[in-house]
């Protein structure tokens, strides 16, 4: 699904230059569950970032489908986080003083597609989420925090991307409503989708199926190594 | 993104600011509306001043009093005001062959009092001719004769304006006396209405007999000016040049500069007032368009203040995979959008201000179709102006630092 091969990220400001990702590399196949895993500042949302198509990397190779997007434009990149990426933010980011709905229906009007189709597709996606049809004509910030999570992933949902990128889609929730929230990831990661989820958080990381440690712009731990894939087969 | 959500967005987007998106358009309307309204003025004089011109007749040429210009001093006196020009000029001029008709006029402006009314008008002393030369009618009673020419006669014809202003509206004074300088005349006809306001009016006038004038008014020999009706508009310049060489002749000028007259051409009149007309014109509209350059800066100011309000959205938007080009044109089409909307309700403002005008302050306005669709054009291009930096802006935003924007 996606490879990192050597990832570093630069940021210059003015003649200083701040090292963010020091050589980044791992490997996501598809279907895979995989957790972000770190303290703040240490690179976490740059190789969110990265990943999304939201920014490239100063070195290195991000290969996106088998393709390297490393030096793709920023109209390519916009393109293949239209189609194949859905993302899911710490603060949600829904329109205020807009319906639930026609916050789920904004990628599918980005994407083009057919006014006839759009209600019956955020209609489906807020189902499968859990939200009710009486909240579909509220307006979002009327909504409680969870139920705002969870039309901010049936908007991530729309388009139908392959991979979902979660970055802390918990932080803002309390205990009980980020694992309703979770949940969902584990719904949509049975049904087939990739999901890489960032936290700084122990115990969500640990939903997932692989956590990669990430610690001043490395990586210290992957508990799947691709190099000791076998090995973790033969264990189970 | 499909235009039709392109003009949706953009419509919801300004239906959620009504107050602040209703201010800003109102700028624009007072912009526009105020060129519509100031351009329309200046039209209409133009409109006035080629009708009223075209009603004299374009055959005419018509011979002013002019000073003397004497080596190296220049004596200043406005034209008219001289006093070189006798009738016997008129008659001498008469003779030429292209010359069909000679009107020489005495003109001055009196305070003229009928039976408890009073009115301040222009007085022209005229012979017959001066009905034919100026194309003017009467509607009822007669004209200044022959016979009141020669006989003195206290005789006068009101023009519909002055006849309104003494004896009340469409009523008949025929019969009834008037005081002009102390002087009594009997009102003998009424003339039609010619229509056209400002320049020179020919409805708020007094006729007397030229000898008349003279004898009791002015005092003089002298005439004002000596209107020529040209047998045909292709003998104008050939008989101005006659004209010229006879009263020159009879003048005893040798020298065409030193003239002591001048002549006016109504082409000539026509493009003077035209351009003064058109420099009216563009005067207001400048005056005008300052007013739509400050609703402009409204436009743009609460497009910054949208595009920064809605950093996070901008931000989320390019995040789920719009193109900055996108968001430019979805900026471009809310600042468009606005001033559309402004210009339109600019334009019926404009209108109705200059209808205004024309029914209460009795100024001739005229709104032409061009300049409705040049108003509406220009409000249009004000959006492109003024959106284009907002948009841009809007356009470049950083996806990442514009989804962290508090």
């Amino acid at each position: 699904m996606i490879e990192c091969r050597d990832i570093t990220k630069i940021y210059k400001t003015g003649s200083v230059e701040t090292k963010v990702l020091k050589g980044i590399s791992f490997l996501v196949e598809k279907g895979e569950f995989v957790a972000i895993m770190g303290p703040s500042g240490t690179g976490k949302s740059t190789l969110m970032n990265i990943l999304g198509c939201l920014d490239t990397p100063t070195a290195g190779q991000y290969f996106f489908e088998g393709k390297d997007i490393s030096k793709f434009s920023d109209n390519e990149l916009a393109d293949i986080r239209k189609k194949k990426i859905g993302f899911v933010f710490q603060s949600f980011n829904l329109l205020a003083r807009t319906t639930v709905l026609k916050n789920v229906m904004l990628p599918l009007i980005i994407n083009n597609v057919p006014f006839k189709e759009r209600e019956k597709i955020a209609k489906d996606a807020l189902k499968s989420v859990g939200i009710n049809e009486e909240h579909f004509y509220h307006l979002s910030n009327q909504l409680s925090g969870g139920q705002m999570q969870r039309v901010a992933i049936a908007r991530a949902l729309v388009n139908n991307p392959p991979l979902i990128l979660a970055d802390e889609p918990t932080g803002n929730l309390d205990s009980k409503t980020g694992e309703i929230v979770l949940n969902i990831f584990h719904k949509l990661n049975r049904d087939g989708r990739t999901i890489i989820l960032i936290t700084h958080e122990k115990y969500i990381a640990e939903q997932a199926k692989r956590i990669i440690f990430i610690r001043d712009g490395k990586i210290i731990e992957d508990t799947l190594s691709h190099l000791s894939k076998e090995a973790k087969y033969v264990k189970e | 993104m499909f235009i039709r959500d392109l003009l949706k967005e953009s419509f919801s987007a300004i239906f959620i600011n009504k107050a602040r998106s209703g201010l800003t358009i109102l700028g624009i309307v007072v912009g526009i509306g105020s060129v519509v309204a100031l351009v329309s003025i200046g039209q209409g004089t133009k409109v006035s001043i080629e009708e009223s011109i075209q009603s004299i007749g374009s055959n005419l040429l018509t011979v002013y009093p002019g000073m003397q210009r004497g080596a190296g001093v220049q004596v200043s006196a406005g034209r008219g005001s001289a006093q070189t020009l006798t009738q016997e000029d008129a008659e001498a001029i008469a003779e030429i062959s292209f010359v069909k008709a000679v009107s020489p006029e005495i003109s001055r402006r009196y305070q003229v009092t009928a039976k408890g009314t009073n009115t301040n008008t222009s007085v022209v002393g005229v012979t017959p001719f001066y009905l034919q030369v100026k194309n003017l009618e009467i509607e009822s009673g007669a004209f200044i004769s022959e016979q009141n020419i020669k006989k003195l006669s206290k005789v006068a014809v009101l023009g519909p304006t002055t006849r309104d202003d003494l004896f009340g509206e469409d009523s008949n004074p025929l019969g009834q006396k008037i005081r002009i300088n102390k002087i009594d005349f009997t009102v003998v006809g009424i003339t039609k209405s010619k229509g056209g306001t400002g320049f020179q009016s020919q409805d708020d006038i007094i006729f007397i007999p030229l000898s008349t004038a003279q004898r009791y008014l002015s005092g003089s020999e002298y005439v004002s000016s000596i209107s020529v009706e040209i047998q045909d508009e292709k003998f104008m310049s050939d008989a101005e040049t006659a004209i010229t060489n006879l009263l020159l002749e009879r003048h005893n000028i040798s020298d065409p500069q030193l003239a002591d007259f001048s002549i006016m051409n109504q082409a000539d009149v026509l493009e003077t007032m035209t351009s003064v007309s058109n420099t009216m014109t563009i005067f207001l509209g400048a005056i005008a368009g300052i007013s739509l350059l400050v609703g402009g800066i409204g436009i743009m100011n609460m497009m910054l203040t949208t595009v920064t309000e809605r950093t996070r959205e901008i931000g989320l938007r390019k995040a789920l995979g719009a193109k900055s080009r996108e968001i430019n044109v979805q900026f471009l089409t809310e600042s468009i959008f606005l001033t559309l909307i402004g210009g339109i309700i600019g334009v019926i403002f404009g209108w109705i201000v200059s209808l205004g005008i024309n029914k209460f302050a009795n100024i001739t306005t005229s709104v032409s179709t061009e300049s409705i669709i040049l108003a509406v054009g220009v409000s249009a291009l004000v959006g492109i102006v003024f959106g284009y930096y907002p948009a841009r802006r809007a356009a470049r935003l950083n996806p990442i630092e514009a989804l962290r924007y508090e």
